[in-house]
């Protein structure tokens, strides 16, 4: 089992939807934000390009934030799913600084906190937070190895991009574009 | 053109708009982390290598500060914590992918080392000196006998020790500016060197300080043809760690690091050696000071620096 996200961007409209959906749904503190979008704009008047992107922790296959833990707090759960123990978490920011992505953040009261997929959904058999609000359904949550999953779906037809495939980290959200 | 910016209003505390989760206390914790490593590598190499009477102020009198230092570096990376009470945490596992978790258990071994080789000098440094109990001159006996083998176990954490200042940084591939594997060596020369500089700067006998002042002057030449080969890396290779070499040549880095870390910290005092060693007057404290001076800097500037460096926005 392989959790990943596909990201439509060419019909996200950057409404933030997503983004509010994710600090309902998960309590994060004012100020925080465990999604974001993002705006590119590309290319020189009257040639200009528009992409929008939902972004959010790319739940690595090749997790650099696991590997620098010193203590073990983040790891990966069943489905690739990278997770923070708050209790484990000293808040040394070692998993902060190596992540390309900047996806984590410390937490006012003292761990480390970043997006986790909605698990606690995920788990139910329902979707993450932020694709169930999404109101032009260009987020696609799903298990890659099972081909009828939404994600397989939506990958199967569009040429899709990873960010920062440099950094080597074998990222999980797939930017349709 | 290219732009790019969070349409959502992203602007995390000590993330947005550029990254600085790490402040004063790990910069401050890696160069008295060097420096205890540079004085305890030197204080064991002596004694493995039986010139104990040759080097008094290296062997007996330095090592005084290693402890000390190593203290002070540990209160500072616990007032970096932002989850304190958990850091307990760091000592119920063993990451082997983890620099942090090598340094953390580093320093569980070498900070009481450093301590016990303090307190067996204590005698002899101190001859009116008393234990007061029976059993503390029993363990003073007994690391007076196993010395030899307990410094060769101290030279080798030192060096770990060293060297993970740099490891801590470079094993952070999101940070371009960090993302070299010479800055393990680079931190453990500056390290040594910062090491030495103190040794030097207490050390009363005239022969112990031209020796040493000899090995540091190899030292920071070693430093400096790191730091080009550093650059020299940085520029050949990809695109995001061009850019992070630029923040030092030209960008906002480039006078705080050319002039405290590199002439200042490096050429100056090395010059200063040279010609002391030929027999010129020079006020003995300048030299180690610049020396101690620059190291703090660099460890300073490359925190700083390799935080702003990165892949995306």
């Amino acid at each position: 089992m392989r959790y990943a996200m596909a990201i439509d961007t060419a019909k996200c409209v950057g409404c933030g939807d997503c983004v509010v959906a994710c600090q309902t749904e998960n309590n994060v503190p004012h100020g925080y934000c465990r999604d974001w979008i993002v705006e590119t704009v590309s290319g020189s008047y009257p040639n200009v390009q528009i992409e929008l992107r939902s972004e959010r922790c790319n739940h690595c296959d090749n997790a650099p934030c696991v590997r620098c833990c010193p203590t073990g707090a983040s790891h990966i759960v069943e489905g690739g799913i990278v997770m923070v123990t708050h209790n484990e978490c000293i808040g040394c920011g070692a998993c902060i600084e190596s992540c390309p992505y900047d996806a984590r953040y410390s937490h006012p009261e003292g761990y480390v906190d970043k997006c986790t997929f909605c698990k606690h959904r995920v788990d139910k058999g329902q979707n993450p937070a932020c694709v169930d609000v999404c109101p032009t359904h260009c987020l696609h949550f799903g298990d890659l190895d099972d081909p009828n999953s939404d994600v397989s779906k939506a990958l199967k037809n569009r040429n899709w991009k990873v960010l920062a495939p440099e950094a080597g980290t074998k990222p999980q959200l797939y930017f349709l574009i | 053109m290219k732009e790019e910016l969070f349409v959502s209003g992203r602007n995390i505390p000590n993330i947005d708009p550029y990254l600085h989760v790490w402040h004063w206390q790990i910069p401050l914790y890696l160069f008295l982390g060097g420096l205890a490593a540079g004085i305890l590598f030197f204080a064991s190499y002596y004694v493995v290598t039986d010139k104990e009477k040759q080097m008094p102020y290296t062997v007996k009198w330095a090592p005084i500060i290693a402890p000390f230092a190593l203290v002070l570096g540990l209160g500072a990376l616990f007032l970096d914590l932002k989850h304190q009470l958990y850091f307990w945490r760091l000592y119920t596992t063993v990451r082997i992918t983890s620099p942090m978790s090598w340094g953390a258990w580093t320093l569980m071994l070498i900070t009481p080392m450093s301590f016990i080789w303090v307190a067996s000098y204590m005698k002899e440094m101190f001859p009116n000196w008393d234990w007061k109990f029976e059993i503390l001159n029993k363990f003073e006996a007994w690391i007076i006998k196993v010395r030899v083998p307990f410094a060769w176990i101290m030279m080798a954490l030192s060096i770990i020790l060293g060297v993970y200042t740099g490891i801590l940084l470079s094993a952070f591939n999101a940070r371009p500016l960090w993302n070299t594997s010479i800055l393990g060596p680079l931190f453990l020369t500056s390290g040594l060197s910062t090491g030495l500089a103190t040794i030097i700067w207490i050390s009363k006998d005239k022969n112990e300080r031209k020796l040493l002042s000899r090995i540091d002057l190899i030292l920071i030449l070693v430093e400096l043809f790191l730091i080009i080969h550093l650059f020299m890396g940085f520029l050949a290779s990809s695109a995001v760690q061009t850019e992070a070499a630029a923040l030092f040549l030209g960008g906002e880095f480039t006078v705080t690091f050319w002039v405290f870390v590199v002439i200042l910290g490096l050429a100056f005092p090395a010059t200063l050696e040279a010609l002391e060693l030929r027999g010129y007057h020079v006020p003995a404290w300048v030299p180690p000071f610049l020396i101690l001076f620059g190291g703090l800097v660099f460890r300073f500037v490359m925190v700083e620096a390799g935080q702003i460096t990165r892949f995306l926005y």
